[in-house]
């Protein structure tokens, strides 16, 4: 479903990624692990098309697809659905609203009728239920006033609503206190399904406790430094970052040096 | 400084007075002929602002200056007219229609508008209104002579009609009375006058509303007087839909009585130079006042809005919320003025202007000016001038939502909270129609 090869992304002309491969399968799930500051959240953006994130080197293919080329709406039209890390407030328009509009032009752009109104609540209600959500909710401004738990769990609302081939959610774990990381871990494995890939962004390994991921990757340097299956979290939990980070920089420093 | 006798437009009207003041309502009546002199004499010797006035800084009046416009004392009333007026219909209101500054009772309904109001509301024409409840109406026109400019003088001068509104104690108007005035003749000149009074406990919704053609360089020139009674409540508010070369400067004034509410929405939208001055002054005790205000422009429009909220009295509260949209050469002008008089304790006064401009090239001038006299007060002011904000833009598209459709949104978006309090349904969805912006076909 998704291939990056050798991904190299500059934000304000600093090289955030250098030489990022992944490769991710309709039906996995991967966790991107690493510590602060080594790009997993730059991998997220350039995903989902934030300006700013300038690809100087490589290629990302999505569905056989040139990504790169696709602007961020018809990225989200595609189904790639990114779990913003700090989502957005937008006063004056109505949750509602934005999932009805966000919805409609996915339908729009696939060729496919718009829902009604009647159709289309009754398939929001089913999914606040599903994120324990007050229905209150729907008619407030996108995320004005929401608290941190609301803000992530109105991300995955959305992104149930929005049904994504390749989700991606952003450190959608952090700020959010036991109960509510469990709704939210929740809403994510009911979505799982062999035609939907994941990716996770997390700095920590307590997400994965609820969502076991099919891959774990550990970035470092801006290049994936790790592979392992779901027990590396664990391994990280234990052993921290600092031996990834020192093995990939051992390894940098002798790619660097050449092969002589 | 002022624009004198060197410019076309003061001598104009300097030459058309004598003989046109015979046919002006009221002519007849020795103490509103007093009052039309007394405004004449004022504007001759006022003449027009210029930038040099503390006031009109920002806004050049040069433009209106140097024309001459054509004052009339008849109308005439085309089928184009009937048209203009259909169009510009707002459902569920009691409709006077005004045609370059004269009411027209056949445009106007339900009619005959008495008829369908409760007892000891007056509503008519204010020409008339001169000549029936003298008593009544000849109070507000005591400080004609004192007119603040040259505008405000001309219109106290050359009034034509207007709206007269009279509530007494205890009337409550359940249809907002939506007041039309609709201009025709290019180079035009009309001058409409409104009075608003509501006694004691009365309230009412009145739209002063102000249309005319794209092609035309025609002045509207206008006043209106509010004056409200002990827990009155009154919500105006003023469309300013002119033509695209119109000129339109309008002075509203608001004198509130204890424990009474003033609404005001003030919503700008044509006019090649458009200015509109808001006052209201907290008379007595506890009085709420909530203005509102929005400003869209582009091309080459140029919308001032001086407000003034004048806390005379304790325990009063205000907002004042102002929002401006401008696209491409607009410019536009915000002066909030929030004075806290020595005797008013306690007042609550917040202030807001917020500004996207869409285009490098648009431009506002926003100055808050808070005169407080008192010390137990809270007063908070604030304003900002932005562009479309880039993570709402891309959060939206990271949704699905084009581009263009994610702009607009966020430009209606941003607009709409300027109708808040706007109550009666036809009027806030022909303004919701007016907003910048648009929504998505989604919902």
């Amino acid at each position: 479903m998704l291939e990056i090869r050798n991904l190299h992304v500059t934000v304000d002309d600093k090289p955030i990624l250098r030489g990022l491969d992944l490769e991710v399968r309709a039906g996995e799930v991967h966790a991107i692990m690493g510590p602060n500051g080594s790009g997993k959240s730059t991998l997220a953006h350039v995903l989902a098309g934030r300006e700013g994130y300038v690809v100087t080197q490589g290629e990302i293919r999505y569905m056989g697809r040139d990504l790169l080329a696709l602007a961020p709406e018809d990225r989200a039209r595609e189904g790639i659905f990114l779990a913003f890390q700090y989502p957005v407030e937008i006063p004056g328009v109505a949750n509602i609203y934005l999932l009805k509009a966000a919805l409609n032009a996915m339908r729009r752009h696939r060729g496919g009728t718009e829902l009604d109104a009647v159709d289309f609540l009754a398939l929001v209600k089913g999914k606040l239920k599903l994120m324990d959500m007050d229905e209150a909710l729907l008619y407030r401004a996108v995320n004005e006033g929401f608290s941190g738990g609301e803000k992530k769990r109105n991300e995955i609302l959305q992104m149930a609503v929005l049904e994504p081939r390749l989700a991606i959610l952003d450190e959608t774990d952090s700020g959010l206190d036991i109960d509510a990381l469990k709704v939210v871990a929740n809403g994510v494995n009911a979505m799982r399904s062999p035609e939907r890939a994941m990716i996770l962004v997390t700095h920590y390994q307590r997400l994965l406790d609820y969502i076991r991921p099919d891959r774990v990757h550990v970035l470092a340097l801006g290049r994936i430094a790790l592979s392992g299956g779901p027990d590396l979290a664990q391994e990280l939990e234990r052993r921290g970052y600092g031996w990834v980070e020192a093995e990939a920089q051992k390894r940098h420093a002798a790619s660097a040096e050449g092969p002589g | 400084m002022r624009i004198g006798p060197e410019e076309p437009c003061v001598p104009g009207f300097l030459s058309v007075y004598p003989s046109l003041a015979a046919q002006l309502p009221g002519a007849a009546l020795p103490w509103l002929k007093r009052s039309r002199d007394e405004a004449f004499d004022r504007f001759a010797a006022l003449g027009l602002p210029t930038t040099r006035d503390e006031d009109w800084k920002y806004t050049s009046v040069a433009a209106i200056a140097r024309r001459v416009f054509r004052v009339e004392a008849a109308i005439e009333v085309s089928d184009e007219v009937r048209a203009v007026v259909l169009r510009h219909a707002i459902e569920g209101t009691q409709r006077m229609v005004f045609v370059d500054g004269h009411f027209v009772p056949g445009l106007s309904q339900p009619m005959p508008l008495r008829a369908t109001l409760p007892e000891g509301a007056r509503i008519g024409s204010l020409a008339q209104a001169v000549e029936a409840w003298a008593d009544d109406v000849a109070p507000s026109f005591a400080a004609a002579g004192d007119a603040a400019d040259g505008f405000t003088a001309l219109n106290a001068a050359f009034w034509s009609d207007g709206a007269w509104i009279d509530l007494a104690a205890g009337v409550a108007l359940e249809a907002p009375v939506h007041l039309l005035f609709v201009t025709t003749r290019s180079d035009g000149a009309s001058f409409p006058r409104n009075l608003i009074r509501a006694g004691e406990g009365a309230s009412a919704t009145v739209i002063e509303h102000h249309v005319g053609p794209d092609g035309a360089g025609y002045l509207s020139d206008t006043v209106t007087r509010i004056v409200l009674g002990r827990g009155a409540r009154i919500a105006h508010t003023k469309l300013q839909q002119e033509g695209r070369k119109a000129f339109h400067v309008a002075d509203v004034a608001a004198e509130q009585g204890q424990d009474s509410a003033f609404l005001s929405h003030a919503l700008a939208f044509g006019g090649q130079l458009s200015r509109a001055a808001i006052a209201t002054r907290l008379g007595a005790e506890g009085c709420d006042a909530k203005l509102a205000g929005l400003y869209v422009g582009n091309g080459r429009q140029h919308m001032d809005h001086h407000t003034c909220i004048d806390h005379a009295s304790p325990r009063g509260t205000s907002r004042e919320l102002y929002k401006g949209v401008l696209d491409e050469a607009a410019r536009a002008v915000f002066n909030g003025r929030v004075i806290v008089r020595p005797d008013a304790q306690r007042t609550d006064a917040l202030q807001s202007n917020r500004n996207l401009l869409l285009s490098e090239e648009a431009e506002v001038d926003t100055k808050p000016q808070l005169e407080i006299w008192a010390d137990d007060v809270k007063c908070a002011h604030g304003a900002t001038v932005g562009q479309l904000d880039a993570d709402q833009l891309h959060y939206l598209r990271a949704r699905g939502i084009g581009e263009r459709d994610a702009r607009a949104l966020l430009i209606r978006a941003f607009a709409a909270d300027a109708l808040a309090g706007i109550e009666h349904g036809p009027l806030r969805a022909r303004l919701e129609s007016l907003l910048p912006g648009a929504l998505p076909e989604a919902v």
